[in-house]
This record gives C-alpha cells, structure tokens and sequence, in this order.
C-alpha cells in the first residue's frame, strides 16, 4: 500500500508503457486506417509521458552529476516530438485522403496495390 | 474552528492571488465571483445588444417587457428553458448532448487567469497566455462535435466552415500575442513573461501601455488581434457561419431550448474572454490612464471618484427617461420600474464613493470599463459592417492577416534589440 | 508550496488515460475513438502539469487536442465512415497483433519488475514560477540547431500535405 501511496518516478513510466501497449495494439489490430494514424499518436503520446518524467527526475540530481534546476533537456525533446508528431500527422491525413480520392475505402487491408 | 478562521483570514493580507498563495478557500470564493459575475454580463450583454442595434437602426428595441425593456433577458431565459428540448432521431446521442459543455466549459474555465487587479484574479499561472490561447481552442473541437452530431446538411457545413474560420484566425492571433509578448522582454533582465498580471505589471513598469509602443508596431498588433479576434468569436462581420440568412443558424440549428442558451452563453463569454485578452495584452489591463504621469495624492483621488460618477451617470439617465415616460395610467408600473432601477443604481453609486470600497474596486472597474469599450465594439460592427463570404473571409484571414502579424513580429524584434542603442549608445 | 493529494490526482489521471485508451482502440465509430483519444490527451496535460512542466502541458493543449485532433475530425468526416461502420473492427491479423502485444507487455513487466529499486524517492516539489524562461534559454541555447530542423521539418511537412491531398498537382 505505501507503494502504491507514495508516488515516484516509477509509476509514471508504467502509466507510460500501459499507453503505449494500448497504443501498438492499436495500430497492429485495427482496419479503419484513420484510428492506426491515431493510435500511432497514442505512442507518441507515451514517450512523451516517459520523457516528461525522467526530466523532472533529474531535477532533483545535484547539478554535478547534470541535474539541477536547470536540467529541463527531458521538456525540450517532448516539445520537439509534439512538433514531430503534428508534422506526421498532417501528412499522413494527407496521404489518406489522396488513397481515399482513388480508392473510396479506409480499410487497411485493400492498401495492397503493391502486393505480388 | 478557530483554524479555519485563521485559514480564511490569513489570505486577507496577503499580496497573491488565491491560487498562488495556496489558499482554497478564497478560491472557490473567486470562482464564484467570476461565475456569479459573467452571467450577470452576459445577461446585460443580450438586453445591451438588442437595444444598441436597435439605437443603431433608427428603431426602439425591446420596450414592453419592463421599463424600456429591462426584464426582456429575464423573459428570454425562461423561454429557453420551457421549450421542448427536440433531438433529431438519427442525432449521435452522446456526442450531441456534450458538445454544448464542451463549448461552455472552454469559454468559462478561461477565466482562470484573468487579472482583474494586481491581486483579483483566481490565479496567476506561468503560463497565463499560452493557457488562455489553448484553451479557447479547445472550443472549435465542441462545434465540430455539435454539427457532426446534428446528423444534417446544415450544421454539419456549418460547423465545418465555423471551425475551419476559428483556425485560421487563431494563427494571426498568436501572431500578434507573441509580438505584445516580445515588448514585455524590455526590461532589465531581459525575460519577459506570459503571466497575465506580469504583462500588465510590464506595462506599468515602462510606463506606457502596449498599444502606443514603438508606434505604430503596437497599434498594428493590436488591430491584427482586434480583426482575429472578431473572426474567432464568430461574431458580424464574420459570421457567415451562423447567420439566419445564410445556413439556419449553422452549427447551433438542430439545438433548442436550454442546450441552444449553453452555446449562446458560451459565446458571449468567449467574446469578453478575448476581450480581456486584448485589455490585458495592450491596453493596460488594471491600470488607469496614466499611472505614472498623473500620479500623486490629488491625482489618485480625482481618479478614485470615477466608479462612483459613472454609475451616477447611468442613474441619472434612468431618472431622465423616467421623467420622459408617457402619462398614460397604464405606464404607471414600468414608471415605477425604472425610477426604482435609478434608485438601485444611485445606492450602488453611494456605496462606490465610500473611500475603502472605491480603493478596492478601483482595478476591477478599469478592467470592466475597457472591456464594456470592447462589447460596444462589437455590438457596433454587428450594426455596420456587411457579412464577408467565406472565401473572402479564409482570404483574409491567411494572406492578409497572416502576413501582416509575421512582419509586425519581426519588426518588434528589429526594434527592440536596436533600441537600447537608440537611446544609450 | 506543497502539492496535495497527489496520489489521488494521479490514479485520476491516469485512470482517465488508460481507459479513454482502451476506448481509442476500441470503438467502431471513428469519432468516438477520436473524442476519446482527445481526453486522453487533456489528461496527459494535467500529468504533465502535476510534474512541474506547465509550458509543456500548454503546448500540448494548443498543439495536441486544439490543433492536431482538429485535424483529425475534420478529415474523418471527409472520409466516409457509413461504409467503414458496416465492416468489421479488427482487422485480418488481429490474434498475431495481440500476441506481438503481449509479448511486449511482458517485457515491459520484466523490466519494471526488476528495476523497481532504481527511483526510490520522489522528487521534491518545486514551484513552476519561471520554468517557461528556463526552457526558452534552453531551447534557444543549447538546442537552437535542432529547433531550426523542426522548423525546417514543418515547412516541408505543410508542403507535402498541400502536395498530397491536391486533386492536381
């Protein structure tokens, strides 16, 4: 109970891995390539989660093994994966309205027109 | 018991706001103020808009209700919330019961860090502009909701077009936030800061309001986010979205009753939302007309009779249309209405000149009198200008506005780093 | 000033994250998966807040669930769902995914399990007073090169979305 109570670094990272199996799980089992996009999200929301974390861990490290208050490099990456992420998904919506314009299907089992 | 006192009065000489100094209390006090507050607004907002654009059209508005239509948003409420609450029979249940407080939540929970005064505000976050920014974006997912629930042509276009607007604007919004933000860097440590009561403390501490520096820089940031912010409400000129004439009320169509008085709320809220945005980023927010020039004991007090006078002001106009009314037996109740409502407003004239409260109420009535500039602003659009059509407006908004705040941004910062050469080379 | 009831507000949290997860990947109607995938992410924003990075949590408010799942519900109601509502969830390789899953998960265990011991205090509290100066003198700092790649990154991005979804180039 005094585990589950006192709050640490640890339990952030397993919410972190909790999201992140949700979201592989997402994008291995879905047919609707729009929710495999948004799953894909989900794991990027995860790393971020995990990212997020360990900088607030490292605050608390003297600063001569690198922490410190300023040691914000967790935050700096999250915010350049936010950026990253919003990219990717602006493209690949793009490229599924351009397979939808030709195809009229979401279902990602018919993206087979390279198949042997 | 006696720890509680002490927890609710220990706040009372404190400098913070409520949130910063830890004390719960006082912040849910805050809350509710604020809550109690805005839906006073909004209630004065509806009697206030019918009858200026009423004014505006050579014609006399509500007149029956109350005397000269005072109670008319009393009625309003009660007819909203007596009709028949219809949903269409393939509506998406679940999503079109949330969208509406969706919508009302994003515009009311903005008001958690409004500055009021140095210390009037719920709380003061670090963050304070970024988080209004984000937040009332978080209202384009609720209408997007609304109209894809309605299950119908009209909303459904409508919500597209109004969220396709919302967007755009909101990128020549942040525009010209992030150039008042760059001015509030000119101090001497060189950080700036995005707290909405550090903005404002900026302002008193260069001694001019944001609007007038570097001119015209200021002026064209205030005017990009003064254009965007109309765009963003969706408010006339640009409410090609909404309008009767064009899409049946767009968005908000298929709701009736109580659910089409959330939307409604929530838009004039998000409108005095962005309203304190503008106040706060450039016109000084809490602060009265020259601060440093002016200062002094004489000064300070000339300028703490100002509450007082204005609502004698507004008591006196009630006791001249008293005079004015009609002899007729038949008037004699609205008659007595509004001598009585001229009463009500010189008590609260009264209780505003007696010196505590006016020197408590002082930030609070700048910050309501420069925002009520803004609500008249709007009303007077609504009255004047001609709809854009929605390429014009999407025009407008991404190859007008748009460019327009980036070069505002990089002249802002051209200025400000030559400027401490300028003046001690 | 000493955070209260942490433990409470985290199990919230989280608990609103794992199930509108579950929900993500589980409902038919896209909608619903992407309204839950937005809760999800206004959770996310309050941990990050309750871990001492406020402007990350803005940031992820503005860009996250007001920018990135706009977009997303604009496209699934371009895209017809009538007939992806008619087929079924899963798709064909739905009992090896899950499996690929597990086995995943139970790395995941393994590896927590046996460094549970590594964090074993929590941080103590600090105030979020200036910690938007401190990222912008990090960010525009030491991180500069990799902020003008991002910037870089995005204008390609628009370009290839403009380029992708035209109906003639």
């Amino acid at each position: 109970m005094q585990t589950m109570l006192h709050i640490t670094t640890l339990h952030y990272l397993v919410l972190g891995a909790a999201l992140f199996l949700l979201g592989v799980i997402g994008v291995l089992t879905r047919r609707n390539v729009v929710i495999v996009l948004m799953s894909i999200e989900l794991i990027l929301n995860a790393v971020n989660l995990n990212l997020v974390a360990f900088s607030h861990y490292w605050q608390g490290i003297p600063a001569r093994f690198g922490g410190g208050p300023l040691a914000l490099h967790g935050q700096i990456f999250s915010i350049l994966v936010i950026t990253d992420a919003a990219a990717e998904a602006a493209v690949g919506l793009g490229i599924l309205i351009a397979f939808f314009r030709n195809k009229e299907t979401v279902n990602i089992d018919e993206v087979n027109l390279l198949k042997w | 018991m006696h720890q509680l006192i002490q927890y609710i009065s220990s706040y009372l000489t404190s400098d913070k706001t409520p949130g910063v100094a830890g004390n719960m209390f006082w912040a849910l006090v805050y809350i509710m103020l604020v809550f109690v507050g805005l839906s006073v607004a909004v209630i004065a907002m509806n009697w206030l808009e019918r009858k200026i654009l009423a004014h505006m059209q050579v014609r006399l508005g509500p007149m029956r209700v109350g005397p000269h239509g005072l109670l008319q948003p009393i009625a309003d409420a009660i007819k909203l919330l007596l009709k028949e609450d219809i949903m269409p029979a393939e509506a998406d249940g679940v999503i079109f019961w949330i969208a509406p407080f969706i919508v009302v939540l994003a515009a009311f929970t903005v008001f958690v860090v409004v500055p009021f005064g140095p210390t009037h505000a719920i709380t003061d976050m670090n963050i304070g502009i970024l988080f209004m920014l984000g937040v009332s974006s978080l209202s384009v997912l609720g209408i997007v909701m609304a109209g894809w629930a309605s299950n119908s042509h009209y909303p459904l276009i409508g919500a597209l077009r109004s969220s396709a607007q919302m967007v755009s604007y909101e990128v020549a919004m942040g525009l010209a936030v992030v150039s008042a933000i760059l001015m509030t860097s000119l101090n001497a440590e060189g950080t700036g800061t995005l707290s909405m009561i550090g903005i404002v403390q900026a302002q008193l501490a260069q001694g001019e309001w944001f609007i007038f520096k570097f001119f015209p820089l200021g002026l064209v940031a205030f005017f990009i986010f003064a254009v965007a912010m109309v765009a963003e409400t969706n408010r006339a000129p640009f409410d090609l979205a909404e309008a009767e004439s064009e899409l049946t009320a767009g968005f908000h169509t298929e709701y009736s009753g109580f659910r089409w008085s959330l939307f409604f709320l929530a838009e004039y809220s998000a409108m005095i939302a962005v309203s304190s945005i503008a106040v706060t980023l450039w016109l000084g927010g809490w602060l009265r007309p020259f601060p440093n020039w002016l200062s002094g004991q004489t000064w300070d007090q000339i300028f703490n009779v100002f509450p007082g006078v204005s609502f004698l002001l507004l008591a006196a106009i009630c006791f001249y249309n008293t005079a004015r009314m009609p002899k007729h037996p038949l008037f004699r109740v609205q008659t007595i209405g509004l001598a009585g409502f001229g009463i009500v407003l010189g008590l609260i004239a009264l209780v505003l000149f007696y010196p505590p409260v006016s020197l408590r109420v002082q930030d609070i009535f700048w910050f309501a009198a420069k925002v009520a500039g803004f609500m008249y602003l709007y009303i007077w659009y609504r009255g004047t200008f001609p709809r854009y059509r929605f390429d014009q407006l999407m025009q407008m908004g991404w190859k007008v506005l748009l460019p327009m705040g980036l070069g505002v941004l990089i002249l802002t910062a051209g200025v400000a780093l030559v400027q401490p050469m300028i003046w001690h080379p | 000033m000493a955070p209260v009831a942490t433990p409470f507000f985290f199990y919230l949290f989280a608990a609103i994250m794992v199930i509108g997860g579950v929900m993500v990947i589980k409902r038919k109607n896209p909608v619903h998966s992407a309204l839950a995938l937005i809760v999800t992410l206004l959770a996310q924003a309050s941990i990050y807040l309750m871990l001492y990075a406020p402007f990350v949590a803005g940031v992820q408010i503005i860009l996250y669930a007001g920018g990135i799942m706009v977009l997303f519900l604009f496209v699934i109601m371009l895209v017809s769902i009538e007939r992806s509502m008619k087929e079924q969830t899963f798709n064909s390789q739905r009992v090896v995914g899950v499996i690929a899953a597990a086995a995943l998960g139970a790395l995941f265990i393994s590896v927590y399990v046996h460094g549970k011991n590594i964090f074993p205090e929590g941080v103590p509290a600090m105030g979020e007073g200036d910690n938007t100066q401190k990222v912008a003198s990090l960010l525009y700092g030491q991180y500069m090169f990799s902020f003008e790649i991002a910037s870089l990154l995005l204008l390609v991005a628009i370009i290839g979305a403009v380029v992708m979804a035209k109906k003639r180039i």
